[in-house]
């Protein structure tokens, strides 16, 4: 049980870092993305960069600011 | 996208990560002993080896647009982590990964540890550090070689990447005997962000089914944004620390290597 749970950190820690807020941004961009495009037909290949610099710039605001 | 950015790029995360691997294998045989070191270098090469050779044709089985969501995702998410921590460096809000120092932490540790030795492996303690060392360093590698390989459907490209890199490396430190404290990790570090960022944005929405405006050129305009905005955070965050030099390190600066 031990080991397991070492192993979930290990590889939370390498896929996910030191900010999981950022991959919540991220898979969330993704998502209303492709409800954008399948749904509504809007190509909203704008939405993921804006996302993704939004996301860059929160947590670098919060690392700087603690 | 042809063959050679695939195989820079992967070039460039690859020689990152040799860089940490060396310094913790050097630690270890100069200190130590270098039959042990090698073994467990060796050892972690084969596991390495044999993840890409599990992992790599597996992945490429799945269809396109779904490994691409998946991977763009993967990718996004490392990338933003890459220069988060690249430009936290950068302007001071952490401090810079330092080979040498690293270096005799690792002598240090090696040095005080006792002797062992099990099976055909005569020193434990040389054998494990080396195989975790390059094991751990050589797993961003595999994840990097394997995303970018299995969406250019090119893994080949990639391993030539990675073991052209790795060789570099190795040889560079054979030369040398010191750990490569010289290389611009923090610079190297940036690109390599920006890049995976960059290739998660194109292929993340491509698989979520968006059409980028100029096809497979939208790369080219994709890359030098994410940089432009990356340097501009880097310059916003150094205005006010040059006001306040004195301010206290964050949590991460002390806990964090």
């Amino acid at each position: 049980m031990r080991r397991l749970r070492s192993i979930g950190a290990f590889w939370y820690d390498f896929v996910v870092g030191d900010d999981w807020r950022v991959a919540v941004v991220v898979v969330a961009a993704l998502a209303l993305t492709a409800v954008l495009v399948h749904a509504a037909g809007v190509n909203a290949w704008w939405l993921l960069p804006v996302c993704v610099f939004a996301a860059l710039a929160w947590s670098l605001r919060r690392a700087t600011r603690t | 996208m042809t063959a050679l950015p695939l195989i820079l790029t992967v070039f460039v995360a690859c020689a990152v990560e040799a860089i940490e691997a060396l310094t913790i294998v050097l630690a270890a045989g100069l200190t130590r002993e270098w039959r042990s070191t090698f073994q467990g270098m060796a050892v972690a090469l084969v596991v390495l080896a044999a993840i890409v050779a599990a992992l790599g044709p597996t992945i490429t089985l799945l269809p396109l647009t779904a490994l691409r969501l998946v991977v763009g995702a993967l990718l996004a998410i490392f990338g933003l982590q890459w220069l988060r921590k690249a430009i936290l460096r950068a302007t001071g809000y952490k401090s810079l990964h330092d080979e040498a120092s690293a270096y005799l932490r690792e002598v240090a540790a090696a040095k005080a540890a006792a002797a062992s030795s099990r099976g055909r492996v005569h020193d434990w303690y040389a054998f494990t550090l080396s195989f975790k060392g390059v094991l751990l360093e050589g797993l961003e590698v595999v994840f990097i070689v394997i995303t970018f390989g299995a969406n250019q459907r090119n893994v080949g490209a990639a391993v030539i990447g990675a073991a052209a890199a790795v060789v570099v490396v190795a040889v560079t430190g054979v030369l040398v005997r010191a750990p490569l404290a010289k290389v611009p990790e923090n610079a190297m570090k940036f690109v390599v962000g920006i890049m995976l960022t960059s290739f998660g944005i194109f292929w993340g929405a491509e698989g979520a089914g968006v059409s980028w405006p100029g096809q497979d050129a939208a790369l080219l305009v994709v890359v030098p944004v994410v940089a432009l905005v990356s340097l501009g955070y880097t310059v916003l965050l150094r205005r006010p620390r040059a006001v306040q030099p004195t301010s206290a390190p964050t949590s991460e600066e002390v806990t964090s290597s």
